[in-house]
């Protein structure tokens, strides 16, 4: 296993919430019709005229303290190198527990009956590319690396700038970012 | 309140606009478990306390049970996705897994119950299940000895197995940080109780000795209040916890899922069965059907609005 | 494995750590224990570099083919408008390829016309029928009577075929109904073109300004690639738009102005600007004329002027204009693309490229720059029959003086016998469907009951294909070659569009039913080539390009050229005066305003709203609805209703509305979306919903479409654009069977 910590870190100043990434993972991971893996919400404060935007592109979020995981009768769902939370389909009994214990709702159950969700693009990662969100977004909102080398672009962007995670009082550690 | 306008741009079946995880084949999974448990919990405790059963009820309990636990069992493979790999539950234990836990302990379920079975069963039903076993006679003659050898560490594991299993159901729900109506370590204990007040009303309904019937009762009444108790502080945690937590508890107290709450789980099946059975032990009026059978629907409703409703509140709701 | 990563309430962990060993030691007895990464395996064998057509940028595509099925589809990293990426509809192609709805075998028409009943034939009859056709159309009428409506780059070899047949009647919605006066505009200020795509170097603008452009919702590649750099490099925006965009969203301003009333602000701006002698004063002395009459004739547009027309606040005019100045000549106000909105649009684009004159972006980093362009030499053809007759596009005695393309609604309009000069007898419409492309889409169907011929060659079946006589599917662009495409740039480049799979069904390649058709109608020396690839591969080597590289990247050039002053470029303008033209002389010559005058809006009544319209990041209007891969993001269209408005009416996000307009026309049912995103006197809807052509699986029946409400439209008098946001609608709810 590799060593690191890979996380995503999303810059919700650049998202225009175009879903390029949502569609860029369905045709890289092949995707049935009707499930995504990676989401655009956005979300509007305020009453007219005065409003403030913010857009995320969220997946699943790869905890450091994995609640899926925990509750994973099988082993199926487990961590993978650098930090990433996977299934593996052939130990899924699709018994769904993972689905009631994420705090993100970022998992579903494929229409083969197993669960699945955001890979980081695993499979490419471990090629030296970028996940497919990545690689596609025209606003170059989503960065990829590992935050345990300091030296890592989304490293430095957590030590540069202000950001926040999605429900911390999940207390599950998520890995995905969002700077503001 | 500021406004907000949330657009979640995810639309995956049974996760969205709510998630649709578990239909009616976990509530009624979680259902028998729990009469299951208190089938093995409260004979066992009557036996130990040092009264041998007589009425045919409770001899027949253990294998009741394992027939229930084969039909929950039977709801639960049906709920699984991928059910040609149910047998990964049995290739690996997750401590960490309730569903893990589970599996393992239905497992182990079985042999007790067959152990508790036959140490209780009278001559006439020995004889039936040697007939029954046909050329493996002898093993049921060899695992009659035991069961009669081992009579108390039999019942000891009956008690503990079955609160195992009571306890399990409900933490199989409460421990999902995700769900707040789940979110709750009262809810293993919760449903320990119910399932425990189920299983008691059921052998009201098998028959049994007048003297088995009043220990019986009083042993659901004491089950019930513990039950009613335990309700009670859940709600409470609830209600005085964090906003998602209000959220939570506001849709069994006062929203959607309200009118089957208070009217199946509270008043049927806590509070009505409570004045009756209190009704016939104090007052001495005569037994009648409809505590146990309260108690059994209020049982069920539990479970099904907890399933239904758990499932209603998460944190992607809560901005 | 790492067991106790946590606590549970459940768990006694020295216990379960023990068996939780004896598990693991179980599964890898078993062999069963591996976690093997899953590779989705989209990666093609064969990875083929092309170019998209999923709207009209023209972003190079990677196609990945594997076992001959495309796929994915990804931003080609070589080229200049793509730089690897791609929006949402890019990598939806592959959802317009293996639609299942795709128009599959040539179609002849049986009985009436819109009766939608068809017959399968081969091409050989389809082609000998439109020949036959089109050669009766002329000797009947004349070839001038033949119109060919287009949009799309496959376009170029039917130009070819209708120019040689000899017609001159040529129109695309994308000019008088879309970006037309704006291009009008910059071409009368400056004597050049804005270009498509728009030459915009919006990555170094310190302030960009956005009159009603949705960038962000307007997904086109390039600009929002530069929109999101440019917020990062520190820049800000400034938008104009009565809606809160996504772009909106991110605007240190936004002023949600009283539609049709931006010509006021600008005209405000402007007049902040000139009164405080903000604007760019070494670059209007060196490069414009009129300033003079520009200054006088700003004198009276203050800021409380246009605050009574916009509803925007003195103060913020006057804030905004200070900033926008501020960062001049870095500060780019957007010419905008689809501007067809009030009639006055020419005026409205004057007023947008006067205004950047005085901030001095032409040319300038971080504002219009001068685009390089490389040279590949043309096929040699014959030259081209004159036609007698000018084409009949504009009504009888109407003149537009700047009008330089094709009235796309004006040849539909001379389709109605005795309206303009001659009538327009045939049509050829390819890849436009004009029923939900042109306003009043009535007339447009009475059109066509005037015509003695209609042949309309499309990839998907739309409402138009189901009007035509003889229908001819195409193959979409991932299955053919068509001509290059050779892009005027910051880095100048050459991009290839081969194919990348072979076409499906019993469709063809445009090139190829060009060709056939020229064969049939005594025109093949027009077509002198074996095939588009040949065609290419000629041009390529006559302009000593190396063709094998140039077809393995998929583009050619793509380097760095000088585009500003500042790197040396020179902007040359075309204009009569040789300078930019606040003041235009030719305006006044026909009788046109000189300067931009602000045109009061008519009003709603008190029931109505202004009815807006504009785009999804992942769709191209109509085009793509029925793109299942795509419409999974965005199935169907609502209508935006402000929240208070919503309260006040008693709608909810949901209710189902019917939009009714000034003259009665009515919508199909469309979901409520209450927001505080929008201003409480208009609605808004995304364009190209409500297809009613059932042939189209997914999308028929879903949403609405606004053309249907689009029955009045303002003639601009300078180049006779439809402007469409005149248009009022009020709700009424959707009974059940509606």
């Amino acid at each position: 296993m590799s060593a690191g910590r890979y996380a995503m870190v999303v810059d919700t100043r650049l998202c225009v919430a175009c879903k390029a990434c949502v569609l860029a993972c369905k045709a890289e991971n092949n995707l049935a019709e009707g499930y995504c893996r990676d989401w655009l919400v956005e979300e509007v404060h305020g009453e007219f005229p005065k409003l403030r935007a913010e857009n995320r592109s969220e997946r699943c979020n790869h905890c450091s303290e994995a609640p899926c995981v925990d509750a994973c009768p099988t082993g199926a769902s487990h961590i993978a190198g650098g930090g990433v939370v996977l299934v593996t389909p052939d130990k899924c009994t699709g018994c769904k527990a993972c689905m009631a214990a994420c705090p993100y709702d970022a998992r579903y159950l494929t229409p083969e009956g197993f669960v699945d969700k955001c890979t980081f693009c695993l499979h490419r990662v471990q090629r030296g590319e970028q996940p497919a969100c990545v690689t596609v977004c025209p606003t170059r909102t989503l960065h990829f690396g590992d935050l345990d080398d300091p030296t890592s672009e989304v490293a430095r962007l957590l030590v540069d700038r202000k950001w926040k995670v999605n429900h911390p009082e999940s207390g599950a550690h998520p890995n995905v970012y969002f700077l503001v | 309140m500021e406004p907000v306008e949330i657009d979640v741009g995810r639309h995956n079946p049974g996760v969205d606009p709510g998630l649709e995880l578990w239909g009616w084949e976990i509530p009624v999974y979680l259902f028998l478990g729990g009469i299951v448990a208190g089938l093995m919990v409260v004979p066992a405790l009557l036996e130990l306390r040092g009264r041998k059963p007589e009425g045919a009820g409770l001899r027949m309990a253990p294998w009741l049970a394992a027939v229930l636990l084969s039909l929950g069992m039977g709801a639960l493979f049906l709920d699984l996705g991928h059910k040609l790999y149910v047998w990964r539950f049995y290739l690996a234990f997750r401590p960490t897994s309730p569903m893990s836990w589970g599996s393992w302990i239905l497992l182990l379920v079985y042999p007790v119950l067959v152990l508790q079975g036959l140490g209780t069963a009278g001559e006439h039903g020995r004889r039936f299940l040697r007939t029954l076993a046909g050329p493996l006679s002898g093993l049921v003659d060899r695992l009659t000895a035991l069961a009669d050898g081992w009579r108390r560490p039999v019942l000891t594991a009956s008690v503990v197995l079955g609160a195992g299993l009571g306890v399990y159901t409900g933490l199989l729900l409460g421990t999902t940080p995700a769900r707040m109506l789940w979110n709750s370590a009262l809810l293993g204990p919760l449903f320990l109780t119910s399932g425990l007040s189920a299983g008691a009303a059921l052998l009201l309904l098998l028959p049994l000795t007048t003297e088995e019937r009043h220990a019986v009762a009083r042993f659901d009444m004491g089950a019930m209040g513990t039950e009613l108790v335990l309700l009670k502080l859940y709600l409470t945690g609830l209600a005085t916890g964090g906003e998602p937590q209000r959220i939570a508890a506001s849709t069994l107290l006062g929203g959607e899922w309200a009118p089957q709450f208070w009217a199946l789980v509270v008043f049927a099946g806590l509070g009505a069965p409570l004045a009756l059975d209190a009704a016939e032990l104090r007052r001495h009026r005569p037994f009648t059907r409809l505590a146990p059978v309260l108690v059994l629907v209020g049982g069920f409703s539990l479970r099904a609005v907890l399933v239904a409703a758990g499932q209603d509140v998460s944190f992607a709701l809560v901005p | 494995m790492d067991l106790n990563r946590r606590q549970f309430l459940l768990t006694s962990s020295a216990a379960a750590g023990a068996v939780g060993v004896g598990s693991g030691l179980t599964t890898r007895f078993w062999g069963l224990d591996g976690d093997p990464v899953h590779d989705p395996a989209t990666d093609g064998d064969k990875v083929i570099p092309t170019f998209c057509e999923m709207c009209f940028w023209k972003c190079g595509v990677l196609a990945h083919v594997k076992d001959g099925t495309v796929t994915k589809l990804v931003g080609n990293p070589d080229h200049p408008l793509a730089k690897g990426r791609l929006c949402p509809r890019g990598t939806g192609g592959t959802g317009l390829l293996y639609d299942p709805d795709r128009l599959k075998k040539p179609l002849i028409r049986k009985g009436e016309r819109g009766e939608q009943r068809f017959e399968e034939v081969s091409w050989e009859e389809a082609l000998d029928r439109v020949a036959a056709k089109l050669k009766e159309v002329k000797e009947k009428h004349g070839a001038e009577s033949l119109a060919l409506f287009n949009h799309g780059y496959g376009a170029s070899f039917f130009k070819t075929l209708v120019a040689a047949y000899g017609s001159p009647s040529v129109g695309a919605p994308s000019y008088a109904q879309c970006r037309g006066s704006r291009d009008v505009a910059f071409q009368l200020t400056y004597g050049a073109p804005v270009g498509s795509p728009e030459y915009l170097d919006i990555e170094n603008s310190r302030v960009l300004t956005l009159i009603g452009s949705h960038l962000g919702e307007n997904m086109h590649n390039t600009q929002v690639q530069e929109f999101a750099a440019m917020i990062e490099k520190g820049g800000e925006l400034v938008v104009v738009d009565p809606r809160f965009s996504t772009a909106a969203g991110k605007a240190r301003y936004w002023l949600p102005i009283k539609p049709g009333t931006d010509m006021a602000l600008l005209l405000a701006w402007m007049h902040v600007i000139v009164k405080e002698g903000r604007y760019n004063k070494a670059f209007v002395e060196a490069n414009t004329v009129g300033f003079e009459q520009l200054a006088a004739h700003l004198a009276d547009k203050t800021p409380e002027w246009a605050w009574a027309r916009t509803s925007i606040a003195p103060e913020l005019i006057v804030e905004t204009a200070r900033f926008i100045a501020g960062a001049a000549p870095a500060s780019l106000v957007h010419p905008g693309r689809h501007t067809s909105w009030n009639g006055d649009d020419t005026q409205r684009g004057r007023a947008i490229a006067i205004l950047n004159a005085l901030l001095g972006s032409w040319g300038a980093a971080g504002g219009f720059f001068l685009p390089s362009k490389l040279k590949v030499p043309p096929t040699a053809l014959p030259p081209m029959p004159k036609p007698e007759r000018k084409a009949p596009d504009t009504p009888r005695g109407a003149v537009f003086p700047f009008m330089d393309e094709g009235l796309a609604h004006g040849l539909r309009d001379a389709s109605i016998p005795g309206t303009a000069e001659f009538d327009i007898k045939a049509w050829f419409v390819y890849g436009s469907n004009l029923i939900q492309s042109l306003p009043n889409p009535e007339k447009t169907i009475e059109a066509i009951q005037h015509l003695d011929f209609f042949v309309a060659v499309d990839v998907l079946p739309a409402e138009i294909t189901g009007w035509a006589d003889v229908v001819l599917p195409e193959c979409t662009y991932l299955e053919r070659w068509d001509d290059l495409a050779i892009t005027p740039w910051k880095e100048p480049f050459v991009s290839v569009r081969q194919e990348v799979v072979p076409p499906m069904f019993d469709s063809k390649p445009g090139w190829w039913i060009a060709k056939e058709l020229g064969k049939r109608l005594g025109l093949a020396d027009y077509f002198p080539w074996e095939s588009a690839e040949t065609m290419v591969k000629a041009r390529l080597e006559a302009g000593k390009y190396d063709v094998a590289a140039m077809l393995r990247t998929g583009v050619a050039g793509g380097k760095r050229a000088a585009v500003t002053t500042e790197e040396g470029a020179t902007a040359v303008y075309g204009t009569p005066s040789g300078k930019i033209e606040l003041f235009s002389q030719q305006m006044a010559d026909a009788g046109l305003a000189p300067m931009p005058e602000y045109t009061p809006p008519e009003a709603p009544a008190a029931d109505q709203f202004h009815l807006l319209f504009g785009r999804s990041p992942v769709h191209t209007f109509g085009r793509t609805t029925n793109n299942r891969f795509l419409s999974e993001i965005y199935a169907e269209n609502e209508v935006w209703l402000n929240t208070r408005v919503a309260r006040e009416q008693g709608f909810k996000t949901g209710d189902k509305v019917i939009l009714v307009n000034q003259d009665g026309k009515k919508s199909a049912a469309i979901k409520v979306k209450v927001t505080q995103r929008i201003r409480p006197d208009c609605v808004y809807m995304v364009h190209g919903y409500g297809h009613t052509d059932k042939r189209l699986g997914f999308a028929a029946g879903r949403g609405a479409d606004d053309t249907q409400l689009v029955s009045r439209v303002k003639i601009d008098a300078a180049m006779g654009g439809t402007g469409m946001n005149v248009n009022f609608v009020r709700l009424e709810r959707a009974g059940e069977a509606a």
